[in-house]
C-alpha cells in the first residue's frame, strides 16, 4: 500500500514552515540505560534515599574519579530528583569533577596544594609553582585548595588522599611515584584501649538511667561549657531549647573544621575519638535524639577511616542509638561549618545557610529539632564528668574561666594545637605554649580566630583570648585559630589571601557576600586601597549578609585599617604592587 | 503561641500586622515600597530573602534583617525609610548587582524591575565604583527566549518559577560564590534541556536575563515596555482557562503574560505563552473565497493553502454570504430540512457556539449540530448526565491540593493541561498521592507515588476489580451510599465476578496493586479522579466512566473539598459550546430536544417551530452524507478533515457535499473541500465569554482587529442566519449573552458586565457577590430523585484487536506544542520550530523488531490507510503500542484510525485500533 501523506509530490501540504528537524528523542539528555544499569550496581542493595545524593556522588567519583554527564543522568533518574538538583549539589562542592559529554576527566592524580594563610606563609605559591614545573601535566594535576587542617605542619599537600606535610617537590613527587593515595592511619586510642581506661561507663549510666540529661546538663552549666566550633553558645542551654521541642528530634556532630589555622577536632580524633562518640551518644542520649549524624570534612580521610572503624565496634557493642550513627562525608565546602549549610548538606544539598528564625535546635535537620555540636565541644563532656565542672571552669586566665585548645600556626617556633587557659593573651600563648617567634622574625601581628576573626597587630598582644573579649575589637576568637605574622608577611598579600578564601568559599546565595567577597578582592588588588569605600563595603556585607561567612569576611579588612599602622600599610602596598598571585585560586 | 493581630513599630508609627504578613507587606500596605529584587509578591512565590535589597534594622538585632521574610512580632521596633544603616546597606547592594549590569540601554531589558529598583535607590549605575567581573555569554539556543546572563543577579526567581511554581524542574543554580550562576540541567543551552518552554523564568526574571524572543535582539538588547496596549483576557488553547494579558505593539502581540485568574495563578504553557503569533500568519485569509468554477476538491499538490487563488477567486462579503446562504436555503427547499448540518466550535465563544446551534437549530431547521466534544469527552458527559444528572465537573482541578489521594488516569496533564499539571505536581511535593493510570508512562510519573501502566482499553477490568476490593473488603461508604445514591445493590452483586485475580490478566495490573489502590482511594480523607480521553475515546468509553462514577459513588469521593469526579475538557471552551446547546440531542443547558416542554419553552424563546428529534454527532454526519442524506453543510472553526477517524471515508464525505461552507482563519484542510470560505476572527481578535474545564465563565478581550476584511464570527452567523430568513439584530456578543441568560439556568447571577469586571466567575453561582461554587453535589445531585445513580459496566472489547497481519496498538493523541490538528500552532513560529515535523513515539525494542532505531523513517498502517513519518524514541510507549498525535498534515494519523463508535456517547475510538509498521528505506 502507498502511503497516504503525500497523494502526489506535495509542494506545501501542511500548515508547519519545517525549517527545523524534530527531536529523536525526549526532551534534554537521554538517561544511557547501561550506565544506569552499572550505577545501580555500584550503589548496591541500599535503598535510595534523598539524603545521601552527597555520598552517590562520592561513590562515583572515587570509583571513576569525576562525575560524567551520564552518570549524573542516570544518577538523578535512579534519584528520581531534577537533573538540576544533581548538578547544583555536584557543583556546589570543590571535590567532584564533573566531566560532560566532550570533555576530558581529569588526569589520573590530583594534587591539591593548601593556600591558606599559614601554608602561603610557608611559601605555598612557590611550592605549587614548582610541582606545576616539575611534574606530568597528562599525568598529575596540580590544584589549591583551602585549608586542610595540617597548619603546624605547613605547607601541606594531599596527594590523592594522603597528606604530604612539610611539603616540598621532591616529597610530593616520591609519594606520587610511590603511589601513596591513601591516608596514613596515625596511633590513636581505639576502643578495647578507651574502655579499659573506663571509657563508655558514663554512657553506660545514662543509658541505664543512673544519670538524668538534668544531671550531666548541670555539670556542662558548672563548667560553663561553651560551644568550641566558634560560636561560643553555652552547650548545656542548646540541650534545653533542643528538648523544649517536639520530637523527633536529631543530633547533628559538625566536623566541618574549615575555618583557617584550626585543626584541634583532627587532633582529638586522630588521637582519642571514642572520647568524642561517647560524648556524642551522652548528647543523643539528653536530647532524645532519633539519630546522630556526623558530618566530617572530606579533607580528613585518616579521622573519616578511624570512626567507620571505631563506630563499627560501637555499634557492634550495642551503644549506637535506635536510629544509627550516620558518618557523612563533606565535600569541599568551608560554609557547611555554618550549622545550617551542615544541615543542608547532611540533608544531600548544596550547603546555602538557612534564614534565621527559625534557629536550628527548632527547624533543623530534614526540618525537626536538631542540636548541633561541634566535635569538640563533645569531646569534653566525659572529662568534665570525670574531673567535674570545678576541675574545668577554675582554670582560664585574666578573667575567664576553662580550657582552651588553641590551633597555633605561622611565625613561632613550636605551632600546634595548645591546650591553654581561656584567656590567655597572645603573647602568654606564644612565649609559654609555642617556645617564642620563629628564628629570625619579628612579631608584626596575629590573627585570633582563624581568616574571618580579624587581625591585630604586635602591639596588642596583650587582649585576654577567650569568647567575648575581643568583640570591643571588631574581633573574634571562634574556633581559636591563632595565626602568628611577622615582619616577613606582607599584609596586602595576607589579607588578599583571606578575601580569596572567602571569596570562593561564599556559597553565592546572597549579594553581599556573592558580589561584595569578589569585588573586595578586586578593591585590593588595586594598586591603592580606597579606604572609604572598602569601609562602606565592609559595612554593608555585615549588616546585610545572610550569614556570618559574609558578615565576618570584611574583618579583616576592617581591622587592618583601625588597627595596623598606616605607614606600614602603605610600605606593604608598595612593596607588593605586582600582581598578587591567585593565592586561593581553585580550579 | 500565635497571634492573630501583631503591634509593631514601623518607622515610629504603631502599625499592626495579620498573622503571616512579612515586614515587606505591612510597610506596601502602609504605603512604601521596600526595594525588592529577589522578592516577587505574586502568587507561588515564596520570599527568599536572599538579594538584601530589602533590608530594614529591628531594633536589639546585631545585623538588618530582610522585610520581605521576616514576620514582625509583638512589640518589634523597626526602621526601613528612616535607618540610615539600612539605606546604605540597600544603595550598596544595587551598586554592587549594577556594577557587572551592561549598560541600560544595551541591557536585554531596558524597563526591567532591576532598572526600576535602581532608580527608585537612586543609584546610577554608570558611576558603580567597582570592578567589573567577566560575565557569561548569552545563550541563543532557545526558540523562544533569550537567555543573557551577564544582566542575572542570582535572585533565584527563576529557579523558584521552574521548580516551585510550574514544577518543570529544569532550572538550577549551580556552582558556588562568585560562580553560582542559573543552569539547565546539566548547565545545558537552554534550547538542548528538558526546558518545557512555559517561560515561568521569563516572567519571573527582574533583570531581562530572561526574555521572550520576541523582546529582546539576538544582541540581548530589549524592552519590555515597548508596546502600545496591554490587554487582559484568557488563553485560546486548552480547557484549564489561564487568564492572561496580550502586549500589542502595531497591532501585533508581542507577548503575553500569565494573569492571576483562579486556574493559572499568573502561570501559562508554551502555547499560551508563546503561541499567539498564528494570528499574524502569512496563510491568513483576509477575504471572502469562492470555489473557482472547476477547481478540484480537496488536499493536492496543486493547492497551496498559502495561495489560495489557484482554486478560489476573492469575493465580496456581500457575495459570499449571499453565496453561502442561498446554497443553504436551496438544499433545505429541495431536500428538506435534514439534508443540512452545522459543525461549531470550541474554540469560539460561548456566544458564538449559542447563535450557531440556534441558527441549525431555526434556521436549518434540524438538530444536526455538533462540534468536537463528540470526538473528546461525549462518552463522559454521557455517563455523567446519565449518573449524576450534570456533565461538568463535581470540582476544580484546584482541589487537587486539598486532596490525599489523586488518581489521573487516560490523561496526560504536562502535555495537554500543563498549568492544570502544575497543581497537580505542587499537590504531589505536598504530600498527596498521585495515582496514574495509564498503558504509556507519563511525565506526571516524576511526582507519582504510583505510576501504573496497564493495558490499553482495559479500563472496564481495572475499576470493577478495584470496586470488588471496596465492596469485598467493605471499604464502601454505607452513609453516603444510603443518603446520596440509588443502585448500589445491583453494581455491589455486578462487581462480584471481577476479582482483582481474575481482572489482573486483563487490565496487567498486578491483584495486590489493585487492592493497594483500592484502598488507597477508599480509605483517604479526600480522593479525586480525573481523566481525559485516554478513557473516553473508546467504544467502551461511557462504561469506562460509568465505572469510575461508581467508584466515587460508593466511597463518597464526591461533593467535598479535596474530591470528586473530573473530566479535564479539553479545548478552550468545550465547555461552554456544549453548555450552549453545539450538541445534536440538546438544546442549551443539556435539555433533551425530545422532550415536549423544553422544546416548547425553547420555541417561545426563539419564536419559531423546533425539531423534537435528536439530530447527527460528527461521525454520523459524515455516514449520512456518504449515503446521501446531507448534502450541505456549514463548519465553523473545525477541522473534520483532520480531526474525524477514518480520514479516507471523513474527506470523501467532505468531497462529496454539494455544498460546503467553511468559516475559519486559514483555508485549512476541511476549507480545501469548501465551496465557499469565510475569513474569521482568532480568539484574540475577539470580544466573548468562555467556560473553562472548572465550569468557570472567563471574559475573552479582543487585543487586535481581525486582518484585512476578517470579520467576527458572531456576526459571520448572524449574516447567514438573516440570509436564510431569520431576522436576528444581535450587536455585540453582550446582547447574546443576555439571551442565553434567557435559556440557561446555570448562568443565573452572571452577567456581561459582571464578566467584565471580575474577569470569571464559576457557575452554578448563587449570587451575584459569590465566585460561584467550585465545589458541587455537595448535598444532592441535579437529577430526578437527586440520588446519584449507579451503572454497572461490562468488559467490551476494543473494535479492533491487534492480529498477526497488524500486531501494534495504535494510539492518537496530542503534542505539549501542538493545538489539535496544527492549523494554528503549525502557524506560530515559536511552537512550529519546536515540534516541526510528524513524530511517531514508540520505544527502542518495538523499533529493533522492524530493523530500526531513533530518527528513521517508519510506514504505519492499518486496515484503513497508511502514513510516514519520523520514528521518536520514548522509553514510556510500552512494548507492542505506538503513539502518534494527531496534528500532522503530512502524516495525519486519522488516515489509519477506526471509526467504530461507543454506542451511547457516539466517540470513535480514536485510542485503540490496530496496526503495523515497517522501516521505510
Amino acid at each position: 500500500m502507498s502511503a497516504d501523506n503525500n497523494q502526489d509530490n506535495v509542494v506545501r501540504l501542511h500548515p508547519g514552515a519545517g525549517r527545523n528537524k524534530s527531536r529523536i528523542h525526549l526532551r534534554g539528555r537521554q538517561v544511557n540505560l547501561d550506565t544506569l544499569a552499572e550505577l545501580r550496581e555500584l550503589i548496591g542493595d541500599q535503598p535510595i534515599k534523598r539524603d545521601m545524593l552527597i555520598e552517590y556522588l562520592h561513590l562515583i567519583q572515587d570509583n571513576f574519579g569525576y562525575l560524567s554527564a551520564a552518570n549524573l543522568a542516570a544518577l538523578a533518574h535512579e534519584m528520581n530528583i531534577p537533573m538540576a538538583e544533581v548538578y547544583e549539589c555536584a557543583s556546589f562542592y570543590a571535590h567532584f569533577d564533573i566531566v560532560k559529554e566532550g570533555e576530558q576527566p581529569p588526569v589520573a592524580v590530583t594534587v591539591r596544594v593548601c593556600d591558606s594563610l599559614s601554608c602561603q606563609l610557608a611559601g605555598a605559591q612557590q611550592l605549587k609553582a614548582a610541582l606545576e614545573a616539575g611534574t606530568d601535566p597528562t599525568q598529575v594535576r596540580i590544584l589549591s585548595a583551602p585549608c586542610m587542617g595540617r597548619c603546624d605542619t605547613a605547607p601541606v599537600a594531599e596527594v590523592g588522599h594522603h597528606h604530604v606535610d612539610h611539603a616540598d617537590v621532591a616529597k610530593v613527587v616520591a609519594t606520587i611515584d610511590a603511589k601513596h593515595f591513601h591516608a596514613d592511619i596515625p596511633d590513636y586510642i581505639a576502643y578495647d584501649a578507651y574502655v579499659a581506661d573506663g571509657g563508655y561507663a558514663l554512657l553506660k549510666k545514662c543509658l541505664a538511667g543512673d544519670y538524668s540529661w538534668e544531671d550531666i546538663q548541670k555539670v556542662l552549666a558548672d563548667a560553663n561549657l561553651k560551644g568550641l566550633g566558634g560560636a561560643g553558645f553555652p552547650t548545656h542551654m542548646k540541650w534545653k531549647f533542643v528538648r523544649q521541642e517536639p520530637k523527633p528530634r536529631y543530633l547533628a556532630i559538625n566536623g566541618d573544621e574549615g575555618e583557617p589555622g584550626t585543626f584541634k577536632d583532627r587532633m582529638y580524633l586522630e588521637t582519642d575519638p571514642h572520647r568524642f562518640i561517647e560524648g556524642a551518644l551522652i548528647s543523643a542520649w539528653a536530647v532524645e535524639a532519633e539519630a546522630a549524624y556526623i558530618y566530617l570534612r572530606d579533607e580528613y580521610p585518616a579521622s573519616r577511616e578511624i570512626l567507620q572503624i571505631e563506630i563499627a565496634k560501637i555499634e557492634a557493642a550495642g551503644l549506637a542509638p535506635a536510629g544509627g550513627i550516620h558518618l557523612r562525608r563533606g565535600a569541599g565546602a568551608y560554609i557547611c561549618g555554618e550549622e545550617s549549610a551542615m544541615i543542608e548538606s547532611l540533608e544531600g544539598k548544596p550547603g546555602l545557610p538557612r534564614h534565621r528564625p527559625p534557629f536550628v535546635a527548632q527547624v533543623g535537620l530534614f526540618n525537626r529539632p536538631t542540636l548541633v555540636n561541634n566535635i569538640e565541644t563533645v569531646y569534653w563532656i566525659r572529662t568534665l564528668m570525670d574531673k567535674g565542672a570545678e576541675w574545668f571552669s577554675s582554670q582560664g586566665r585574666n578573667g575567664s574561666q576553662g580550657l582552651r585548645s588553641f590551633s597555633v600556626s605561622g611565625r613561632v617556633n613550636n605551632p600546634g594545637v595548645k591546650l591553654a587557659p581561656a584567656g590567655i593573651t597572645m603573647q602568654e600563648l606564644m612565649d609559654e605554649y609555642c617556645g617564642g617567634m620563629a628564628d629570625g622574625h619579628t612579631f608584626k601581628g596575629y590573627l585570633p580566630g582563624g581568616a574571618s576573626g580579624g587581625i591585630l597587630p604586635a602591639g596588642m598582644a596583650d587582649i585576654p583570648l577567650d569568647f567575648g573579649t575581643l568583640q570591643a575589637y571588631g574581633c573574634f576568637i571562634g574556633s581559636a585559630a591563632v595565626m602568628v605574622l611577622s615582619d616577613h608577611d606582607n599584609m596586602r598579600d595576607v589579607v588578599v589571601n583571606l578575601l580569596k578564601f572567602f571569596e570562593d568559599e561564599s556559597c553565592g546565595q546572597c549579594t553581599p557576600c556573592r558580589v561584595g567577597t569578589e569585588k573586595m578582592v578586586k578593591l585590593l588588588q588595586r594598586p591603592d586601597w580606597d579606604q572609604v569605600l572598602m569601609a562602606e563595603l565592609g559595612q554593608a556585607m555585615c549588616d546585610a549578609s545572610i550569614c556570618g561567612l559574609g558578615q565576618a569576611a570584611a574583618n579583616p579588612v576592617n581591622t587592618v585599617f583601625k588597627y595596623f599602622d598606616a605607614n606600614l600599610i602603605a610600605t606593604d602596598l608598595a612593596a607588593s604592587a605586582k600582581p598578587v598571585v591567585s593565592a586561593g585560586d581553585i580550579t | 503561641m500565635s497571634q492573630d493581630i501583631i503591634n509593631f513599630t514601623l518607622d515610629g508609627e504603631k502599625v499592626t500586622a495579620k498573622a503571616g504578613e512579612s515586614i515587606w507587606q505591612v510597610a506596601k500596605r502602609m504605603g512604601e515600597t521596600i526595594p525588592h529584587l529577589c522578592y516577587k509578591p505574586e502568587p507561588g512565590y515564596r520570599a527568599d530573602g536572599n538579594c538584601r535589597v530589602c533590608m530594614v534594622e529591628i531594633e536589639g538585632e546585631r545585623v538588618l534583617a530582610p522585610s520581605c521574610l521576616r514576620p514582625p512580632t509583638e512589640g518589634m521596633v523597626v526602621t526601613s525609610a528612616t535607618s540610615e544603616r539600612a539605606q546604605v546597606s540597600r544603595k550598596m547592594v544595587l551598586e554592587l548587582l549594577a556594577t557587572d549590569q551592561p549598560e541600560r540601554e544595551e541591557s536585554p531589558d531596558k524597563s526591567s524591575h532591576f532598572w526600576a529598583m535602581a532608580d527608585l535607590l537612586a543609584v546610577d549605575a554608570t558611576e558603580a565604583r567597582f570592578d567589573e567581573s567577566i560575565k557569561p555569554c548569552a545563550d541563543n539556543s532557545s526558540k523562544a527566549m533569550r537567555v543573557n546572563l551577564q544582566s542575572c543577579i542570582n535572585c533565584n526567581l527563576c529557579v523558584v518559577a521552574c521548580r516551585e511554581v510550574q514544577v518543570n524542574d529544569v532550572i538550577g543554580m549551580a556552582n558556588r560564590g562568585s560562580a553560582s550562576k542559573v543552569v539547565f540541567d546539566f548547565d545545558d543551552p537552554m534550547g538542548d534541556s528538558t526546558c518545557v518552554t512555559c517561560g515561568e523564568c521569563v516572567q519571573a526574571c527582574p533583570t531581562g536575563a530572561l526574555m521572550p524572543s520576541t523582546v529582546t535582539s539576538e544582541e540581548g538588547k530589549g524592552d519590555s515596555a515597548d508596546f502600545d496596549r496591554k490587554v487582559d483576557s484568557v488563553c485560546q488553547y486548552c480547557g484549564v482557562g489561564c487568564q492572561l494579558t496580550y502586549h500589542v505593539k502595531n497591532e501585533r502581540i508581542v507577548y503575553v503574560d500569565g494573569r492571576n485568574g483562579p486556574a493559572n495563578e499568573s502561570r501559562l504553557c508554551v502555547k499560551g505563552r508563546f503561541g499567539s503569533d498564528y494570528i499574524h500568519h502569512g496563510d491568513r485569509i483576509t477575504k471572502p473565497l469562492i470555489r473557482l468554477e472547476g477547481a478540484r476538491k480537496g488536499i493536492h499538490n496543486d493547492f497551496d493553502p498559502a495561495k489560495p487563488l489557484t482554486h478560489f477567486r476573492e469575493a465580496s462579503w456581500e457575495e459570499a454570504l449571499d453565496f453561502a446562504a442561498n446554497g443553504f436555503v436551496k438544499i433545505r427547499e429541495t431536500q428538506g430540512k435534514k439534508a443540512l448540518a452545522g459543525f461549531g466550535s470550541a474554540k469560539g465563544s460561548n456566544e458564538e457556539a449559542y447563535l450557531f446551534q440556534k441558527l441549525v437549530r431555526t434556521g436549518f431547521g434540524s438538530n444536526n449540530v455538533d462540534h468536537c466534544t463528540r470526538l473528546c469527552h461525549a462518552s463522559s458527559v454521557m455517563a455523567l448526565l446519565e449518573g449524576l444528572g450534570s456533565g461538568a465537573v463535581s470540582a476544580s482541578f484546584m482541589q487537587a491540593k486539598h486532596a490525599d489521594v489523586v488518581v489521573i488516569t487516560g490523561a496526560n496533564p504536562t502535555n495537554n493541561h500543563p498549568v492544570a499539571a502544575t497543581f497537580f505536581k505542587q499537590a504531589a511535593k505536598n504530600g498527596t498521592k498521585i495515582i496514574v493510570l495509564d498503558p504509556r508512562g507519563l511525565a506526571m510519573k516524576k511526582y507519582a507515588s504510583h505510576m501504573i501502566q496497564c493495558q490499553p482499553a482495559s479500563d472496564v477490568s481495572f475499576w470493577n476489580a478495584i470496586m470488588n476490593v471496596i465492596v469485598t473488603e467493605k471499604l464502601y461508604n454505607q452513609k453516603y451510599i444510603d443518603s446520596m445514591t440509588t443502585g448500589f445493590d445491583a453494581v455491589k452483586e455486578h462487581v462480584k465476578r471481577y476479582t482483582p485475580e481474575a481482572m489482573s490478566p486483563i487490565c496487567g495490573v498486578d491483584a495486590d496493586l489493585i487492592r493497594e489502590v483500592a484502598r488507597l482511594y477508599a480509605t483517604a480523607n479526600n480522593a479525586m479522579i480525573f481523566w481525559g480521553m485516554g478513557v473516553s475515546q473508546h467504544t467502551h468509553g461511557t462504561d469506562n466512566c460509568r465505572a469510575m462514577i461508581s467508584v466515587a459513588l460508593m466511597t463518597g469521593q464526591i461533593g467535598r473539598e479535596g474530591s470528586g469526579l473530573h473530566p479535564l475538557r479539553g479545548q478552550n471552551n468545550v465547555q461552554g459550546a456544549s453548555d450552549a446547546g453545539l450538541i445534536p440531542m440538546m438544546y442549551p443547558d443539556y435539555k433533551r430536544v425530545d422532550t415536549g416542554s423544553v422544546k416548547a419553552m425553547f420555541e417561545e424563546l426563539w419564536g419559531t417551530e423546533l425539531s423534537d428529534e435528536p439530530g447527527l454527532t460528527v461521525v454520523e454526519t459524515m455516514d449520512a452524507v456518504h449515503d446521501g442524506s446531507v448534502t450541505g453543510m456549514y463548519v465553523e472553526g473545525e477541522n473534520p478533515a483532520m480531526s474525524d477517524p477514518d480520514l479516507h471515508h471523513a474527506r470523501g464525505a467532505l468531497a462529496k457535499l454539494q455544498h460546503l461552507v467553511v468559516q475559519d482563519l486559514y483555508v485549512t484542510e476541511t476549507a480545501m473541500y469548501a465551496d465557499v470560505v469565510l475569513p474569521a476572527s482568532a480568539w484574540p481578535e475577539k470580544d466573548g465569554t468562555a467556560s473553562n474545564t472548572n465550569r468557570t465563565v472567563q471574559m475573552g478581550r479582543q487585543a487586535v482587529k481581525p486582518p484585512g476584511d476578517a470579520r467576527q464570527d458572531w456576526w459571520i452567523i448572524q449574516e447567514i442566519a438573516n440570509r436564510m430568513g431569520l431576522n436576528w439584530t444581535y450587536t455585540h456578543p453582550r446582547d447574546v449573552f443576555a439571551e442565553m441568560k434567557q435559556a440557561m439556568p446555570s448562568l443565573n447571577n452572571l452577567t456581561w458586565e459582571r464578566l467584565e469586571r471580575e474577569h470569571s466567575v464559576t457557575y452554578p453561582c448563587p449570587a451575584e457577590d459569590h465566585p460561584g461554587n467550585d465545589i458541587v453535589f455537595i448535598d444532592n445531585f441535579p437529577i430526578e430523585g437527586g440520588r446519584g445513580k449507579f451503572v454497572a459496566a461490562d468488559i467490551v472489547e476494543p473494535d479492533e484487536r491487534p492480529d498477526d497481519e497488524y500486531p501494534v496498538i495504535l494510539t492518537t493523541g496530542r503534542q505539549l506544542e501542538h493545538w489539535h490538528t496544527g492549523s494554528m500552532t503549525r502557524r506560530s513560529a515559536v511552537l512550529d520550530a519546536l515540534e516541526p515535523e510528524a513524530v511517531a513515539t514508540i520505544n527502542r525494542e518495538e523499533l529493533a523488531k522492524i530493523g530500526a532505531k531513533a530518527g528513521d523513517m517508519i510506514r504505519v498502517s492499518t486496515r484503513r490507510g497508511s502514513i510516514e513519518l519520523l520514528a521518536r524514541e520514548d522509553v514510556d510507549v510500552p512494548a507492542g503500542v505506538i503513539y502518534i498525535p494527531f496534528c500532522y498534515a503530512e502524516a495525519a494519523v486519522n488516515m489509519l484510525t477506526n471509526a467504530a463508535l461507543d454506542p451511547v456517547g457516539k466517540i470513535p475510538e480514536f485510542k485503540f485500533c490496530a496496526s503495523r509498521i515497517e522501516l521505510v528505506i
